[in-house]
């Protein structure tokens, strides 16, 4: 008993940090996440904007307690102006992501239970979306929507879907032709009963997993189409705006227009993406003791 | 109220035919085994017996009448591979509860403990699974069970418990069992005939 302790435990200082599990790691980076994001849409929506004014006086600041990000070339906060472009993207990105993924279970649910021709139907369009790099049909739709926060949601949903609806896809196939979807029927189990009971508690977790893995896709989707000038307009406090315009400024030294508001694009996008692994994992039975 | 399968042909795809007109009769209280090399057809024909695959010719008859499409089925099978026959985002309770609740007794003469009822599939070896197996086809609707290698990966103590119970039950309640099986000296056992595949090719 006392070997085996010690061999596992070869640095008794190590004992004394406890060891998370997946699930504590997981509340962990949400609750921190849910802070970050809750910290900037709350100095999104209360700052002032009086701080995104221009003020000749304060023009070009280096990052101060008086300006945490720095000032522009106008005199702008940026951190202000960070907030206020990351509010703005994360509503695009939760919307964006939230009718990509809506598209992609309908689609993959008709093409698995519809039957031949609107599976091939359906397979096609995947096929199609698919062999686009999705960046150029992304611009594409934004151009002919007349760019816009509008353009931009229609264009990433519109863009987002295929990986997504094959996986259901195929997800709901095996499931329908699973041993123990063919017992509950012998049951006597009503198709409904199957596909509430059986094939619904399967895909629940790839709508939630599917949604947190496409919000980062979105923001940044967003953010670049924005930066190419094809997506927000440059009035617009959003990200990509910020990247853009801070490009002409960076090779004067002013490196904090581009670092805090890139900095924390990556962060959301970055722990959106770790938690969504880490609920994908948790959600799977078979995982449950790793 | 015979099980029959009349004239049953059967092939997947564009492969040879697996069944060729292959006939059988199964009455309630008899014990019947099946035994023969792989890949000869004895699954595929457990299959169609209780409904899963439908023949591409001939037909399966419960007294007379076609196998109902709707509501419990009296053919239950019990497949080889338990793991896969219970859904892995369902707790045992639930995949044992689905199409009635098996008495206590039936539950402790399986040996299928209260506490695996809370537990997940996957935190049950491929033996306790087959119990809970077992004890879902059982239902009081069960005229015929079909076991199709049910106990070929259970260790031999397990094995005997299963056929006991099944046998008793069958027994108890006058179904019909099809007991297919590599094994010969386990189908002589409990079965009061036995196929061996060569012969139900030329018809018997």
């Amino acid at each position: 008993m006392n070997t085996s302790l010690t061999a596992r435990m070869p640095y008794p200082v190590m004992a004394f940090i406890p060891t998370l599990n997946r699930r504590q790691q997981t509340l962990l980076l949400m609750a921190m996440a849910a802070v970050v994001v809750g910290v900037m849409i709350a100095a999104g929506i209360l700052l002032d904007n009086d701080r995104i004014a221009t003020h000749f006086d304060q023009r070009n600041l280096a990052p101060s307690w008086n300006h945490l990000f720095g000032t522009d070339w106008l005199g702008r906060d940026m951190f202000t102006r960070t907030a206020k472009g990351l509010t703005v993207s994360i509503g695009i990105g939760m919307i964006a992501s939230l009718a990509s993924v809506v598209i992609a279970m309908i689609l993959g649910l008709a093409s698995a239970t519809l039957g031949k021709t609107v599976d091939s139907a359906v397979s096609w369009l995947v096929d199609l979306f698919l062999g686009v790099p999705h960046l150029v049909a992304l611009i594409l739709i934004a151009f002919v929507m007349g760019g816009g926060a509008k353009g931009v949601i229609v264009g990433v949903a519109c863009t987002h879907w295929p990986s997504l609806t094959r996986l259901i896809r195929a997800e709901v196939l095996q499931i329908r032709f699973s041993e123990y979807v063919h017992v509950s029927k012998h049951m006597g189990r009503s198709r409904v009963f199957i596909a509430v009971r059986h094939v619904m508690p399967h895909l629940a977790p790839q709508f939630l997993v599917g949604i947190l893995l496409l919000f980062p896709h979105a923001i940044l989707h967003e953010a670049s189409i924005t930066f190419l000038g094809f997506g927000l307009s440059p009035h617009q406090p959003a990200i990509g705006v910020i990247l853009s315009e801070s490009m002409k400024y960076l090779a004067t030294g002013m490196w904090w227009l581009a670092f805090f508001p890139g900095l924390s694009l990556l962060v959301i996008v970055r722990s959106m993406d770790i938690i969504g692994d880490h609920l994908r994992q948790l959600t799977d039975p078979h995982s449950a003791h790793e | 109220m015979p099980l029959e399968a009349k004239d049953l042909s059967f092939r997947y795809k564009k492969s040879r035919w697996i069944l060729d007109r292959v006939h059988l009769e199964l009455q309630p209280g008899q014990v019947l085994g099946i035994s023969g090399p792989s890949g000869c057809g004895k699954s595929t024909l457990a299959r169609i017996l209780a409904g899963y695959e439908k023949p591409l010719a001939g037909g399966v008859t419960l007294g007379g009448r076609p196998l109902p499409q709707k509501g419990f089925n009296p053919v239950q099978l019990i497949s080889q591979h338990p793991e896969k026959a219970v859904n892995p985002r369902w707790r045992m309770h639930r995949t044992l509860n689905e199409g009635f609740r098996p008495d206590d007794i039936v539950l402790s003469s399986l040996g299928i403990e209260k506490k695996w009822l809370k537990r997940w599939p996957n935190e049950l070896s491929g033996g306790e699974l087959q119990r809970f197996c077992l004890a879902r086809a059982l239902g009081p609707q069960t005229r015929f069970v079909i076991a199709d290698e049910i106990s070929t990966m259970l260790d031999p103590v397990t094995q005997a418990q299963i056929w006991s119970v099944l046998l008793d039950s069958v027994k108890k309640r006058n179904m019909g069992l099809l007991a297919i099986s590599h094994d010969k000296n386990l189908l002589m056992r409990i079965s009061s005939m036995i196929i061996i595949w060569e012969d139900m090719m030329m018809g018997s």
